[in-house]
This record gives structure tokens, sequence and C-alpha cells, in this order.
């Protein structure tokens, strides 16, 4: 063992602070507390002192007191007369439904064109560059007042509906009307004993999983393969659709009818959100679809050609040996996408989308003038989610990250 | 063995058959449409539906573009020259372009605009073009404040003595660094900022009052169009990369506090949007500065996209850091350097490379988002579309024409750092492959 000196003997000298290793990293680390106590003591004093001089404080109250103001888009009952709580809970539920409308949106656009973009056929390769280069290199905002427009100008009022040869006619067997006023789609109608063919829907989604995990052990102890593809297919639809018909189809479809100047029933989705959900939808696709690029052309050539060599099929290849080596490099990317989308989403008050960024922090900060307070909750907010999904992520890497020694 | 060979066979073929050319679907642009677009039935069938594709847009595009009106005072003027035919009237951008591109920066001083763009040009190349003479280094130095003071105006003394603040630091660094490193940073940075705010104003108004040189004084509300995405981009990504590097390396850190204070400023400013920044910076960034003080909005603008900007390149800078192997720091370590040295002289310029392109996507990503400030009623190119050019009464009912041109506009810049970007990557990659 090599001798350590003793220094317990020496007496502490104040210049040990600075020259000693042992003590220099907490003498800085003070000095840095001290410093950084002092800018938010700095920041505190000039925010009062600006405060009082404004005759204003801080408070929550106001979330308690009326909004009086309407909401276009409501989720939940609201009307003008409810709190400024609760319009912020609105704004919160229309921020969280387009961020996911356009989150599944962009995903199925950006793998659909991710794959095309390596597709052996140059003209489809090529024209996803384009879309992809055209897309990335122009700023949403710019995209989002583009589709707004569409819906805007281009789509045709209610009234050309009208008539014995109306200008403009519905699509899809008179259900779905594209209007400037938005687009209108039928609404389902859940009668008694829909909630049975929901739960026999949902139970067929829980057997597929036990039937998948069943043809796994069959697989891995007899050898025997079971064709999962079509089985699955078979049980998502027959026992809901048997259900659907024997209870003498319980849920209807309410199309959207023309009445007077104006559309009525069905669903109104305005063009605001649908301005918000495509163009973030197919601005962050094409980010989406660098990612899936990138992710399978990281799996090296080899592993095709080794799984190849050892007889797999190309479908069995790509499912057993392509996608799940891509999919670890794809996927916490993908999920960045995600956040990206629900933070760009509060671009919303651009196109007037009464979004949590339009409530809490549009018109409730300008009604109250509570900027402080208003700015504070949103931000609270969108750290919460940003948080919880890197968390989720954190998970996710953890778990497919390469086991070494 | 020979002989008889000879003699048994009828015929022996003494010299080689010329190659003959290769059948006609194995050769050129045939051979080429076989394999790249119709390998195989479904591919056939993909290549139909993309031409299809094509083709609708074109008819639907091109008469657009093919009936479009240059000249024009207004849209109704555009409208009859047209007739019944449909197309664009890029008339508006022939008027409004130069409101565009600067706003309501006064005409007579458009030229400072233009010098400072160019002057921007070349006080980048040195960095971009490493094959480019250094001494252009120089003029990259000078070139922030030379545009400050062209852009904003005002007497040319205010800004060449901000940077005589830096010269006074440096100096003061140079002498005090003969005994400690950071003592002399530190040192440095105190003198400059003694320099900046006790010296700064009394040595500019007597300078001014002896030498003036003067530029009509712009305000920063006049400045405008795709001159403020401009100005916001590249001084929100320059001022950001110094903060961005201290942020990396503190949040590498061993020192729990520091490393935690960076940790939770890039995680704080990385979860909210952008746009809430920017309400901080309209409405209660001043309420956190010095009462009195007067910070015009592009200011406060910068500073809150800086901050966010530094996060990301914090982020980008850590994989820097991180994809570094081990024994380079260890190296470090053994050769007796100390952590500043290691750093400057180790660590940052190879974790600089690596992050290169990282930065330039940040930067994309950062142009881009500089539209967002026209939610904060600035006129930015997005805002004064939507503002004052939408609304006037000669060109209302104008949309995509616009909007066209914006994306435009984006899109030339946009793209052509994407591929710097790549150049960039292709010539710093040291490795053998």
């Amino acid at each position: 063992m090599t001798a350590i000196p003793d220094r317990g003997n020496e007496s502490f000298r104040l210049s040990q602070l600075i020259y000693d290793t042992r003590y220099r990293a907490l003498t800085f680390q003070f000095i840095a507390l001290v410093a950084l106590i002092t800018f938010i003591a700095w920041l505190m004093s000039n925010l009062f002192s600006n405060l009082a001089d404004q005759g204003q404080d801080i408070s929550f109250a106001f979330l308690a007191s009326p909004a009086g103001y309407d909401i276009n888009q409501q989720l939940i009952p609201y009307d003008s007369q409810d709190t400024h709580l609760r319009a912020a809970m609105l704004g919160i539920l229309n921020t969280l439904l387009v961020a996911f409308l356009a989150c599944a949106t962009a995903t199925v656009i950006g793998v659909i064109a991710g794959v095309l973009r390596l597709s052996k056929n140059w003209l489809i390769s090529r024209l996803m560059a384009v879309y992809v280069e055209a897309f990335r290199n122009v700023p949403v905002l710019i995209w989002i007042l583009i589709i707004f427009g569409v819906n805007n100008i281009i789509f045709p009022q209610p009234r050309a509906f009208r008539g014995a040869d109306p200008d403009a006619s519905m699509v899809l067997w008179d259900s779905i009307a594209f209007t400037n006023r938005g687009v209108y789609i039928p609404k389902p109608i859940w009668e008694s004993g829909s909630a049975i063919v929901v739960a026999v829907f949902l139970l067929s989604i829980i057997g597929i999983f036990v039937f998948r995990r069943y043809a796994r052990n069959l697989l891995y102890s007899t050898g025997k393969l079971l064709p999962t593809g079509r089985i699955s297919l078979a049980i998502f639809f027959v026992p809901t659709l048997l259900a659907y018909f024997v209870l003498g189809m319980p849920i209807g479809l309410e199309k959207p009818e023309l009445a007077g100047f104006n559309f009525q029933g069905g669903i109104q989705l305005r063009g605001s959100l649908i301005a918000l959900w495509f163009a973030l939808a197919i601005y962050t696709g094409a980010f989406i679809a660098e990612n899936v690029r990138a992710g399978i052309q990281a799996v090296s050539k080899g592993q095709t050609e080794a799984a190849g060599a050892l007889g797999l099929r190309p479908n069995r290849i790509m499912n057993l040996v392509v996608l799940p080596q891509a999919l670890r490099i794809i996927i916490p990317p993908l999920i960045s996408q995600y956040l990206n989308i629900t933070k760009n989403s509060s671009l919303a008050i651009a196109v007037g989308y009464m979004d949590v960024t339009g409530t809490l922090g549009g018109i409730t900060l300008n009604q109250t003038g509570r900027a402080m307070e208003c700015i504070l909750l949103l931000m609270l907010f969108y750290l919460t989610i940003s948080l919880s999904i890197s968390a989720i992520m954190n998970v996710y890497n953890n778990s497919v990250k390469l086991k070494e020694r | 063995m020979s002989d008889t060979h000879s003699h048994s066979a009828a015929f022996v073929r003494h010299d080689q058959i010329p190659p003959s050319p290769p059948p006609a679907g194995e050769t050129g642009p045939v051979k080429w449409i076989r394999e790249n677009l119709a390998s195989s039935v479904s591919n056939a069938i993909m290549t139909v539906i993309g031409l299809v594709a094509i083709f609708y847009l074109a008819i639907w595009a091109l008469p657009w573009f093919t009936n479009s009106v240059w000249n024009a005072a207004d849209i109704r003027e555009c409208r009859e020259i047209m007739g019944d035919a449909r197309g664009a009237c890029f008339a508006v951008i022939e008027e409004r372009w130069l409101q565009l591109l600067f706003g309501f920066y006064p005409p007579e001083s458009y030229w400072r605009l233009i010098i400072s763009f160019f002057g921007l040009f070349l006080a980048l190349a040195p960095i971009l073009f490493s094959n480019l003479p250094r001494v252009l280094m120089v003029w990259t130095g000078l070139f922030p404040f030379v545009s400050v003071w062209l852009i904003w105006g005002g007497s040319f003394w205010g800004p060449a003595m901000v940077l005589a603040g830096f010269v006074v630091g440096y100096f003061i660094f140079r002498f005090a660094s003969t005994i400690n490193f950071v003592a002399g940073l530190a040192a440095g940075i105190v003198g400059a900022i003694i320099w900046w705010s006790f010296l700064l104003g009394p040595i500019a108004g007597v300078l001014s009052s002896i030498i003036p040189i003067e530029l009509a004084k712009v305000e920063s509300r006049e400045i405008g169009g795709f001159t403020i995405n401009f100005i916001l981009g590249i001084s929100s990504i320059s001022l950001s990369l110094p903060l961005g590097i201290l942020l990396a390396l503190g949040r590498q850190s061993n020192l729990f506090f520091i490393k935690g204070v960076c940790v939770v400023f890039i995680e704080f400013i990385r979860g909210v949007p952008l746009i809430t920044l920017l309400f901080v910076a309209n409405v209660i960034l001043a309420f956190f500065l010095p009462p009195g003080s007067n910070f015009d909005l592009m200011l406060r603008v910068i500073i809150m996209i800086t901050l966010f900007a530094s996060a990301y390149i914090a982020e980008v800078i850590r994989g820097g850091l991180a994809a570094l192997p081990t024994g380079q720091y260890e190296a470090a370590d053994a050769l007796g350097l100390d952590y500043w040295q290691a750093i400057r002289f180790i660590i940052l310029p190879q974790a600089l490379k690596i992050s290169i392109p990282g930065i330039v996507n940040i930067f994309i990503g950062l142009f881009k988002d500089t539209t967002l400030v026209s939610v904060i009623s600035m006129f930015d190119l997005v805002g004064m579309i939507r503002g004052p050019i939408l609304s006037s009464t000669d060109w209302s009912g104008i949309y995509w024409e616009l909007w066209f041109f914006a994306s435009a506009l984006f899109f030339v810049f946009c793209y052509g750092i994407s591929k710097y970007s790549m150049y960039l990557e292709d010539k710093l990659r040291t490795d053998h492959r």
C-alpha cells in the first residue's frame, strides 16, 4: 500500500480554498451560488418596485372570476359565465386535441414519406424528396396561414350547396361538406346497446394481444407457426360487427344537413382547427420522414443479408430483423417531434384557434391584465407536458439500450 | 498432343468474336426506365400514380404562373388585365417588395441595410470557408458594431466605444492572465464592465462633439420585413453560441450546484414554446429590468430568442462533448493541463467540430421561428404580409402570391444553409472510410 501522507494534523489555511482541489470546487460553487442569489434578488427587487409603481400585485384570484368571453370549440360544456380557470381547462383540452390529431397524422405521413423516399422507384423517391425539402425549409407559421387560406378562400360558402343545381356538393355519399365555415363530418349517435358493442370491441383488442402471446409461446415450444396476421384481423372485425348487427345497429351516424344558410347537425371542424392540424402534420411529417429514412438506413446491409442467408422471407426480415433495430433509432427523435408538435400548437393564436395560448395566454391575459400569472401558468402547463414526455422517453431509451457488459 | 488436336478438329477459330451490343432492353434510357420506374408491377403502378399527380399539379399550378400579371397599380387593375383567365397577381410583389424586405425603413437609407447585408456575407465568409485569408476575420470582429451603427444610425462613437470596451477588457486580460488564466478572465470582464457602465457615455459624448460622425437615427419599430428575420436570426445565434457552450460545459461538469442550475435552465427553456418566451419579452420582461430603464421591443426579443437558442445549442454541444472518447479527457489530464486548458486546447476544438452540423440545424430552425414575432405585433416578413399589405385597400383579396413569395424567400435561405451544412459535414469528416 502506498503511504498516504496524513494531512489531518495540518491546520487549515485560507489559501487552501483556492489552491487545494479538495476545497476549490466548493469555493467556486459557493461563489456561483452567491452570484445567482444576488442576480435573482436583483430581478425580484426590480419586479416588486415595478409592480408597486404601477399599483399591481401578484394574485391568482382572477382564476375564480367569470371569464365573460365565449370559446368557439367546446369539448366540455362552457358558457361565458364560467370561470377563467374553466376557460383555461377548455384551452388545454383544445391544445391536447389538436396535438393528438397532428401527432397521429404526422406519424402516418412521415412513415409513408420516409419509406417511399427509400423506394427503388426514382420518380417516387424524388417526389418525396421534394416534399420533405419544401416543407422543412419554410416556417410552419406560413404553412398554417396557407392552409387557413385554403379553408377560408377556396372552400365554398355554405349557401353554395343550396338549390336544385348547387355550385358545390357534399362528398362521400352526402356525408362530408367542405365549407369556408369549416368541414362538417357525420356525428356518431350512441343509442342503447352501443355500450355493449364498444365493450366487445375493446375485448377483441385485448383478445388479439392474448392470441399473439399464445401464438408466440406455441412457436417457441413446438415450432408451429400460426397465421397471426389473418387471425388477428378476424378477431379485430368479426366479433364487433357481429355484436353490432345482432343488437340492431345501435350506433348511427348523424349526417350534417343544410338548414337555411348553414349546416346543422354533424360535427363542425372549424377552419382554424383544420389549418393547425394539417399544417403541423404535414410540416412535422417531413421531419419524421427524415428520421424514418435515417433509422432504416442505419441498419447495416449485413443484417438484411445475414437474415436472408438464414432463410427468412423478405417480410419476416423486415419484421424481425430490420424494424426492431430501426425503431430503436427512430423512436427517440419521433417522440421529440411529438413534443415539437405540442409546442408548435401554440401557434394556434395566429389563426384564432382557442387553445390554451389563446384562452389563458390570450383573452384572459388581455381582460385581466395579469400577464405575470397567466404566462407563468402557461409555461407550467407546457413544461409539465414536456417533462412527462421526456420521462417516458427516458424509460423507453433505457429499455432498448444495447445491453453491454 | 497439339498436333492431334489440329488434325481431328474440323474448324478452329483463331481470332476472338467482337462483343455484340447489348440487347435493346438492357441499355440506355430503356434500361434506366425499366430499372428505376418499372422494375415490378407495383413499382410501375406507383410511377403511374406519381405521373398523374405531377400532371394534375401542373395543370393546376401552371396557368397561375403563365397568366400572372406583373404590372398593375392595384388588385382591380390586375383582374381587368387578366380578364376571365385565372392567374397570379404578382404586381403586389413588384409594388411592395421593398416593403416586404425592409419594412418602414426610410427609403433614402436603404443603402445602409444593403451594405450591412453584404457586409454580413463578407464577415461570415472566413468562418464558413476555411480556405479564405485569415485577415478577413478582422472584418468579422468589426461587423457587429458597424452593422448596429448602420442599421440604427446615431453617432458612430457609441458602437465604437462599446467595441473599445472589448479591447480594454482584452488588454487587461492579457496583462492579468500572466498570473492566472481565470483571474485574468475575471479582471478583463470587470474592466470591460466598468468601461461600459462609467466611461463609455462621457467619452463617446466628448468624441462625438469633437468629430461628429452621424447617421440619421432609425427607430426599431421602423425596421421591418425580412430584415427583422435576418437581424433576429443572426444576432440570436451568434450571441447564443458562447452562452450555449458555457451551459453545455456546466451541464457536463461535476460541480453539482452549477450542473443543477444549467440542467434546470436548459430543461425549462426547451420545455416551453418560443411563443411564451416572446410573450415574456413583450409584456413581462420589462418588469424584471431596473425601473426607468427603457429597452425597446427588438432588444427584449433578441434577449429572449438568445436564451431560447442557447438552451438548444447547449444540448447540441453536449452531444459533441459526449461523443468525444474518454481517452481525450484522460490524455489532457495526463499532460497536466488544468480544466480550462484542457477545455480550450483539447476538448472544445473537437467537440465543436462534431457539433457544427447540429448548430447549423438549430440556426435553420431558429431562422424559421423568427416569423413568430409577428404574433407579438412586430412587422417581420409574415407580420408585414398579414398586417399592412393584406389589409390595404389596394391589395385586399390577394393571398397566395404573397405567401408564395415569403415561402420562396425562406426556402432559398434555409435550403442554402442546409446544403452548406452537408458540405461542411463532408469536409469535417476526418475518419477514414
